[in-house]
């Protein structure tokens, strides 16, 4: 009985497999983004506030969701992947140019310091009326236009380092089971020590309510 | 009163494990129907090469970087990432109509700097995270998120970059904050 429900579910991902066909594509990314931006305004990302708060020891709500969504994901695939719903071989991996994407982190890491915001929470942000949410996102057109300028000057840069569409286990050799135990170990000691941080610091600031 | 009020307001957000389940969630069925995760940057982007197309399409083209983006099929708005950060925009909207937090254009900011402040250092903050995300291919949800969550070497450089840098340059921008 169970097998025969296992059966019947298909093996995904469904569009690369031509299950669903590429038509649905478009609806789908809507539903999809539907889906996120109400997650993400209602976690509190449309508040630059809340998210630097984060990095502040004030608020750790960035730092719950994420580590929560990708520990929910990294496991939720490797079930997927065991019980044969998706083929983890059809997925797409992000290349690794590591020397531009650490760089590409590190600038993004100042961006966030500044701006408050990551381009997804900065359109949920204009959603609910925020100005400061509406020049990110004009900040975020400059930047881009002001790289593709600019692109001739570091495209040796951009294009070095490239290991490939690399997994931690393509180059660690170590399974994913193991890698997704550890960020589940890692995010659980992260909640508590923050939880107790948030307490400590909170207690010091007047001027933003929770 | 109404400062009062306004000081005395506490927005009711969901619980944060709550949106990380479902969040989780939605990259996992993101990836089971499309083979890909999540995205914002990449909209944004697809917008730059239609604007630059549209104003001078011989020097888009000439372009080393955004000549890749240009197709003679199809617009580049014709795009997933641009039709999933169309939802974006409207879930957002959604959640503010639901939780009440829809109000006329304002500028969030802490009250120890002016709205001008914020703004300045919101563009800066756009220009640094647009260009980053070039560097980073894909940013805070295509690549930390959805990268690290497919077990990418590239998703975790990059979210371990972001969160780093950010912990690291705390001190530099207190002033904005607290």
């Amino acid at each position: 009985m169970d097998l025969i429900t296992l059966k019947n579910i298909k093996m995904g991902p469904l569009i690369p497999n031509g299950i669903i066909t590429g038509d649905w594509n478009f609806v789908i990314a809507i539903l999809v983004g539907i889906a996120f931006g109400f997650i993400l305004e209602a976690s509190g990302f449309s508040s630059s506030r809340n998210i630097v708060g984060t990095f502040y020891g004030y608020n750790f709500v960035v730092l719950r969701v994420f580590f929560t969504a990708v520990i929910v994901a990294m496991v939720g695939l490797l079930y997927f992947g065991y019980f044969g719903w998706i083929n983890l071989s059809q997925i797409f991996i992000l290349p690794a140019f590591w020397p531009s994407m650490l760089l590409g982190g590190v600038i993004m890491g100042f961006g966030f310091l500044m701006g408050g915001f990551c381009p997804g929470t900065s359109f949920t942000a204009i959603s609910i009326g925020k100005i400061d949410g509406l020049v990110f996102t004009a900040g975020l057109y400059l930047g881009i236009f002001m790289f593709s300028e600019s692109f001739p000057l570091f495209k040796d840069f951009y294009n070095s380092g490239n290991l490939g569409h690399v997994t931690l286990t393509d180059v660690t050799g170590i399974s994913a089971s193991w890698f997704a135990f550890a960020f589940v170990i890692i995010a659980l000691t992260a909640f508590w020590i923050t939880m107790l941080i948030e307490k400590k610091v909170r207690k010091k600031i007047t001027e933003y309510k929770f | 009163m109404k400062t009062q009020q306004k000081n005395n307001y506490r927005p009711n957000y969901i619980n944060p494990y709550l949106g990380g389940v479902l969040l989780g969630l939605l990259v996992l069925l993101t990836v089971y129907i499309t083979g890909r995760g999540l995205g914002a940057s990449g909209a944004v982007k697809s917008t730059v090469v239609t604007t630059a197309n549209a104003i001078s399409p011989t020097l888009a083209k000439a372009n080393d970087y955004l000549g890749k983006f240009i197709s003679s099929d199809h617009s580049p708005m014709y795009n997933w990432l641009v039709f999933e950060s169309l939802g974006i925009f409207l879930g957002g909207l959604l959640s503010g109509i639901i939780f009440h937090r829809i109000r006329k254009p304002w500028v969030e900011h802490s009250p120890k700097i002016t709205s001008k402040t914020r703004l300045i250092f919101a563009l800066l903050g756009g220009i640094f995270f647009g260009a980053g995300s070039q560097f980073g291919r894909g940013c805070t949800s295509g690549a930390a998120l959805s990268g690290s969550s497919t077990f990418a070497l590239g998703g975790v450089i990059v979210m371990l970059a972001i969160f780093g840098t950010g912990y690291a340059i705390t001190w530099l921008f207190r002033k904005l904050w607290i």
